[in-house]
């Protein structure tokens, strides 16, 4: 009787499934009409909203000869090479190491106050960030106050605001995970190279990365596909200008959907970055397959 | 956002396991102290801000401080309506998830079978989904379901970008239950569902917990959803509320907008601490990090 124990089965992950039609109607739904709609020429408002026709790969072609597209592409990659993979990273890893080695105290207050960014509102952070970097801001009020040159940060130098803002935002995922893989890092074994007479940098660069290699990867994976999504922080600071020079891919898809209400263009510049984050979550998935060392 | 394991956990508070070093060497604490510097000076004009009636971008202690700004920003329509619509939008949201994602995690813990590892990792790589990309295409859904501006539309919204991680995370709780406390039950004749109510959930509470206010954090704090899903002002919750009041409107009285964000920070500062001092902070880390 295959059948009753096929349906029994079946039966069982029934619960399963409010989650799969979620899923399906507002994940993969929206990912496929993304597709779609990036064929057409939907518009925001007017006739094209309502009856969008098709234009094949118009859009991706216009893609090609747009210049803000490439700008774009390459200000996304300066942004997450630059705050995600090395800063956040970097200065995570610098801060966990230095929280072994500092008074307990000292550690706890400066990681609470790390943390305090991550976890304030995104929005809330962006206007903290503007006020900092703002012309009559904190960060010029120090620089005046060294005798250096003032500067105004979000129309001069805004890519170089911006990802100072990410980096302070989101350090603390970066700092919480290599603490907690440090922390399981066997104290034995360090022990055992410094009787052996490796010094500290010898220990940290050849017993302790190779050990904590792992985490390393899922943390650059992980923090390299939030900073690619990151939207709040740059529209609340920049808007994406002065004359596109911060244009992240969320930004302009957003800005060529909305605020030039061409949904057919926006999807198609979202499209691209759907992609690319599907290549990331496909690398990252491989991953996590992998049995771990 | 997006932001697939922005888990709010594991905030250092005490150190995690005794250690033989000595305690603290001078150059370390140095070190980490001019980097906390940096990290603080941002949220120092938050707070001098707010208690400054004639704050402006620049960081200086008020000439006069007082609670005048949040005087002045506790009135109904500025901020008590649109924290009101936080409260429904992240309750709702959390409250969704939760129970969408206990009931298909009791199957994936609990069953053996070839679906589960596939679904598991199908559900992994669309946490890994940027959101801010989909939301170009999630409006143009919206417009032909004509779901603009609702409230519950952008409820299930929000509460499917944050499923497929509130999935493992409620599985990975699931599976530190053992199945023989539900077998006895099952003997008993109780059917799986009531097994999952009566013996299952209440003790992995703790673990609900974790996730519940996990979600509630990260819908509380979000713009970008509500921004582009809800246009009316009467349905927008804080976030948006904040940016069009302060964002759009030219002049701008920065000693409000900076009361505004604190008292519409504290929740979910007060919600993170709550998690991190439970100690579940490093679980829920790993997790959501974990397989």
């Amino acid at each position: 009787m295959r059948f009753p124990a096929t349906a029994r089965q079946l039966l069982r992950y029934l619960p399963v499934l409010p989650a799969v039609l979620l899923l399906l109607v507002f994940l993969a739904g929206p990912v496929l009409w993304a597709f779609h709609a990036s064929l057409t020429d939907a518009g925001l408002t007017g006739r094209s909203a309502r009856n969008p026709s098709w234009v094949g790969l118009e859009n991706y072609q216009r893609l090609l000869t747009d210049p803000v597209f490439p700008l774009s592409v390459l200000l996304t990659v300066v942004f997450v090479a630059g705050s995600a993979v090395l800063g956040q990273n970097l200065l995570g890893l610098a801060l966990a190491v230095l929280m072994r080695r500092a008074r307990p105290l000292v550690s706890a207050v400066v990681g609470t106050t790390v943390v305090a960014a991550w976890v304030l509102p995104e929005i809330v952070a962006a206007f903290a960030a503007y006020a900092y970097f703002s012309g009559d801001g904190t960060l010029n009020q120090l620089l005046g106050g060294l005798g250096l040159g003032r500067q105004d940060w979000l129309y001069a130098f805004p890519m170089v605001a911006v990802m100072l803002a990410n980096v302070w935002r989101g350090t603390a995922f970066s700092m919480l995970v290599y603490r907690a893989a440090l922390n399981e890092v066997p104290a034995e074994v360090t022990e055992a190279a410094q009787m052996d007479g490796a010094h500290g940098w010898q220990r940290f660069a050849f017993i302790t990365l190779p050990m904590i290699r792992w985490s390393i990867t899922t943390n650059l994976m992980l923090i390299t596909l939030q900073t690619l999504a990151v939207f709040t922080l740059v529209w609340v600071m920049t808007a994406g200008g002065p004359a596109n020079a911060s244009t992240t891919l969320p930004v302009l898809a957003y800005q060529e959907a909305f605020k030039f209400g061409d949904i057919g263009y926006g999807t198609a510049v979202a499209s691209v970055l759907i992609l690319i984050g599907a290549a990331f979550g496909l690398a990252y998935v491989r991953l996590l397959r992998e049995p771990r060392p | 956002m997006t932001a697939p394991a922005r888990t709010p956990g594991s905030l250092p508070l005490r150190p995690a396991a005794p250690r033989r070093r000595r305690a603290g060497s001078a150059p370390a604490d140095l070190v980490l102290l001019l980097i906390g510097a940096c990290f603080l000076l941002p949220l120092l004009w938050l707070i001098l801000a707010s208690l400054d009636a004639e704050a402006g971008h620049e960081l200086r202690l008020p000439d006069r401080a007082g609670l005048d700004n949040f005087a002045a920003v506790l009135t109904p329509e500025l901020l008590l309506r649109p924290l009101w619509n936080s409260v429904l939008l992240s309750g709702g949201t959390a409250t969704v998830t939760v129970v969408a994602a206990v009931l298909a995690a009791y199957p994936l813990s609990r069953y053996r079978s070839r679906f589960n590892r596939p679904f598991m990792y199908t559900v992994l790589f669309g946490t890994c989904l940027p959101i801010t990309a989909i939301m170009v295409p999630v409006y143009g859904l919206f417009v032909q379901l004509e779901l603009l501006d609702s409230m519950t539309a952008t409820i299930f919204f929000m509460a499917t970008t944050t499923l497929p991680m509130a999935i493992w995370m409620t599985r990975n709780f699931m599976e530190g239950v053992p199945v023989s406390l539900e077998e006895a039950a099952w003997v008993d004749g109780a059917s799986r569902m009531t097994a999952l109510r009566t013996i299952v959930l209440p003790l992995m509470k703790q673990g609900l917990g974790v996730v519940f206010i996990f979600v509630f954090i990260q819908a509380w704090g979000n713009f970008f959803v509500p921004f582009v899903l809800l246009l009316s002002e009467a349905r927008q919750p804080a976030a948006v509320s904040i940016f069009s009041f302060f964002g759009q409107h030219g002049a701008v009285a920065y000693g409000q907008l900076a009361a505004f964000s604190i008292l519409y920070s504290l929740p979910v500062l007060v919600l993170y601490v709550i998690v991190a001092r439970g100690g579940s902070g490093s679980f829920a880390l790993s997790g959501a990090v974990r397989g």
